[in-house]
């Protein structure tokens, strides 16, 4: 294979598994109707939004090297937040901020944690999954937080549900990652997420302040998963903190198929997007084969191992 | 053409796609033999080691050990075949002891249960043959020394009986005095019959301790014969293809004013007093074993460490911060001794690795412009010859010369006014050596201040201006270069001064 058509494969990996998967659902009898409509993609784009949202923020923090299980619980706890304050009489221009400070201060937290106590992310966030979940449940009272309306209650959804339109939400994920992908290719910024990830002593010894940085994205990466917890109210319509238990590892998934590697240093905002899409289109076909959730769970574990392994193949030397 | 040949090599042919490594090759090696096997980097050596060592299949050509065809279908079968191969990255469990990494695959064992007794006498009796009876078992590999690590992974070598053992670039990371050690170990190898196929870029260590050499260039034997009927020069023009005439140029430079001075510096244990002065203009060379402080030292210098004690003072900045950061800012660049870890990244491009220090500079309001980046990596990668696709290629495919080039390069576009350069000529080819020891003489000439940390005696004989000596954390003689001598830098490394 020569070097070209290689770089192309590496770089249209996941989009290529994106067609595929569309693709196999189309073609049973059961789905053929719909699947292929486009508003069975409308519901699968907004299905999609806080995975994409999530999975924006954990591109920065796995492309740095680290890894963030406290995503799920993050968003428990700025949507019991936001609903809150919405209780409280807040609106939407005061809790969009607020709830994405929320989201920003507990990667702070994660970001002092693992660059002062100089701990690995993995365990500094599995201790953080289970305070801030707890924190969600304390705040709440054990139970859902409910108000009487929003405006916020309509960001994922359209007025018409039949129309051409796609609700807010979307929106806000499609230039997030826009900026997010601007971001990472062409700011120094970026560039520096990328060297602290490929090799953290060379990013020290060329004088990048790695202490700073590592704060830097954890929080970036919380106001991210913030505003995921804000669409996750949206969608709920209150504020639940026994939400999105184990959506960590969905977001993670999500930037692992789309090409990035868990050592850090590879990974981009395209391939991300791409993987919670794979992962959206799996959960909607299934659910219109009418399987069992337990066997989209099965499917997903399997996706997950086949789209590393595939990667592995590709960057091998000499493949 | 030896009678009686332990293994003889014809014709061996290997070619990856359209990349032939190996056109023809053909190698003799008698009994109890040591052969050493030379050539740049990209020479067919390690292919031709592969090769031999069961990793790769050749194409064409055939290979016999002790009279018998040998064909290897893996790295376990030639191993039990009798050829084991020892590589420069050692193959250690760092977190078992020197007796289970001996014993590893091959424990004695009944029913699953280690028998203690017998396992402890095989590993002493293999460490005992090497003339190193006394380490200690028990011991986590981990804790014992580069050198010491090399006998235990010699050692498990031995327990298959080899014919023939393969030692790639077995000296890179030891010193001098280590080496020597090595040395004697080989010597009882080769009493003991045991024939050894010996890679080095130290064309002196190749001449002291082998009996018979063969040199490789772009796939093919170009020359063997009885190393005592060669000289060295001839066999860098077989290498090269060209006379090397001059290895350590000497430019015209005088040393100016002091730009770096360090004050009785100390970072506990391992750097316990070092003071020098440097001049601009001045190539400053530290000796000494490894593990005396030296790449210490220089850490402590670029504030990579923290001082315990003293002080380092970069005459003309005003600020007085120490980071790597405010280091880079007064002028001051580093270079690494391991490249791998903690110099380059591997996976990202030349023009990434070229510019991390100064990514702000390409670029306005913390966007980095990427054309103006690759261009100036594109420049360098032309100036230094450094050969690659294009300044976008990961610098994990290039070898160990070219990536040196580019991590030098850092240190000229920052630019740097003082150069820190950990040994910065290990694990590459002449050709890529000869190039740095220009460019660090252009530098002196130009006014630059240079420390050169190195292991190798006749480069720092060669290259530096003055040079210091550490032992054991302190920096105890530093003297103008035409006061020292080989035998004095062994003196004073070793604490005899």
């Amino acid at each position: 294979m020569n070097a070209t058509l290689k770089n192309l494969l590496a770089k249209a990996g996941p989009f290529i598994g994106l067609v595929l998967v569309i693709v196999l659902f189309a073609i049973p009898g059961e789905t053929r109707e719909f699947f292929l409509t486009y508003n069975n993609f409308k519901i699968i784009f907004t299905q999609t939004v806080i995975v994409a949202i999530g999975a924006l923020g954990m591109t920065l923090i796995i492309v740095s090297g680290g890894i963030d299980l406290s995503v799920g619980s993050a968003i428990a706890l700025t949507s019991v937040v936001g609903a809150m304050l919405i209780r409280h009489g807040w609106g939407p221009a005061s809790v969009l901020p607020a709830v994405i400070l929320a989201g920003g201060v507990v990667g702070l937290l994660n970001g002092l944690a693992i660059a002062g106590l100089r701990m690995t992310p993995f365990i500094i966030t599995l201790g953080t999954l289970g305070i801030a979940r707890g924190t969600a449940k304390w705040l709440a009272d054990n139970q859902t937080v409910n108000y009487d309306a929003s405006p916020i209650n309509g960001w994922m959804t359209t007025i018409d549900p039949f129309s051409r339109s796609l609700p807010t939400g979307v929106w806000v994920a499609i230039l997030l990652a826009v900026l997010t992908s601007i971001l990472m290719r062409h700011t120094v910024f970026g560039r520096h997420i990328f060297a602290i990830g490929s090799n953290e002593a060379t990013a020290r010894l060329c004088g990048i302040p790695t202490t700073r940085l590592k704060i830097l994205i954890y929080t970036v990466a919380g106001c991210f998963f913030g505003l995921a917890g804000l669409f996750q109210l949206s969608r709920l319509r209150q504020g639940d903190p026994t939400v999105a238990v184990g959506l960590e590892l969905d977001v993670i998934a999500a930037v692992i198929i789309g090409g990035a590697s868990l050592n850090g240093g590879v990974g981009t905002v395209l391939g991300s997007m791409i993987g919670a899409l794979i992962m959206a289109v799996l959960r909607n076909g299934s659910q219109q084969m009418g399987w069992p959730t337990y066997f989209q769970e099965i499917i997903i574990g399997l996706v997950i191992i086949v789209a590393v392994f595939v990667d592995r193949l590709r960057r091998s030397p000499g493949a | 053409m030896i009678a009686a040949a332990r293994l003889r090599l014809t014709n061996i042919r290997k070619s990856f796609g359209a990349t032939q490594a190996l056109k023809n090759v053909s190698l003799e090696i008698g009994p109890g033999e040591v052969h050493a096997l030379i050539g740049e980097n990209g020479a067919g050596k390690s292919t031709l080691m592969k090769v031999l060592s069961g990793a790769h299949a050749a194409d064409a050509g055939t290979m016999e050990l002790a009279g018998q065809r040998y064909l290897p279908d893996n790295p376990n079968d030639a191993r039990l075949k009798g050829v084991a191969m020892i590589y420069q990255e050692l193959n250690l469990a760092l977190h078992l002891s020197a007796q289970e990494n001996i014993l590893l695959g091959a424990e004695s064992a009944r029913f699953g249960w280690i028998n203690r007794r017998a396992s402890r006498d095989r590993a002493q009796a293999a460490l005992s043959q090497l003339g190193h009876g006394g380490l200690d078992l028990n011991r986590l590999v981990g804790d014992f020394s580069i050198a010491e690590q090399q006998v235990i992974e010699i050692a498990r070598a031995l327990l298959t009986q080899p014919h023939v053992l393969i030692m790639d670039e077995p000296t890179s990371s030891l010193t001098q005095a280590d080496t020597e050690k090595l040395f004697l170990t080989i010597d009882r190898l080769r009493t003991r019959g045991v024939s050894v196929i010996y890679i080095s870029h130290f064309l002196e260590e190749c001449r002291r301790i082998a009996d018979r050499y063969t040199v490789l260039k772009d796939g093919e034997t170009v020359g063997s014969g009885e190393m005592k009927d060669a000289s060295l020069d001839r066999i860098v023009t077989m290498m090269t293809g060209r006379e090397v005439k001059d290895l350590y140029p000497r430019t015209a430079r005088k040393p100016g004013p002091v730009v770096l001075e360090v004050k009785a510096a100390a970072n506990f244990p391992r750097l316990k007093q070092a003071g020098f002065q440097l001049r601009a203009g001045e190539i400053f060379g530290l000796g000494g074993l490894i593990g005396a402080g030296r790449t210490d030292l220089l850490r402590a210098i670029f504030a990579l460490d923290k001082l315990d004690d003293g002080e380092v003072v970069v005459v003309g900045s005003e600020s007085d911060r120490a980071s790597a950061r405010s280091r880079w800012r007064q002028g001051v660049g580093f270079l690494s001794e391991n490249r791998k870890e903690e110099g380059l990244m591997l996976n990202q491009s030349i023009a990434d690795n070229l510019t991390l220090t100064k990514m702000s500079a390409f670029g306005r309001f913390g966007f980095v412009n990427g054309g103006r980046q690759r261009d100036t990596a594109t420049r360098w990668v032309s100036d230094l010859r450094v050969k690659c696709r294009d300044c976008s290629q990961a610098i994990g495919e290039l070898s160990g010369g070219n990536q040196q080039k580019v991590a030098f390069a850092r240190l000229l576009e920052h630019p740097a006014r003082i150069f820190l350069l950990d040994e910065p000529t290990r694990g590459i080819d002449v050709g890529s050596k000869a190039q740095i020891y220009q460019l660090v003489s252009e530098l002196a000439a130009a006014g630059k201040a240079v420390v050169v940390v190195s292991s190798y005696l006749p480069e720092l004989l060669g290259l530096c201006d003055t040079i210091g000596v550490m032992c054991r954390g302190e920096l105890t003689a530093v003297r103008p270069r035409s006061e020292w001598n080989e035998a004095g830098i062994m003196r004073a490394a070793t604490g005899g001064a």
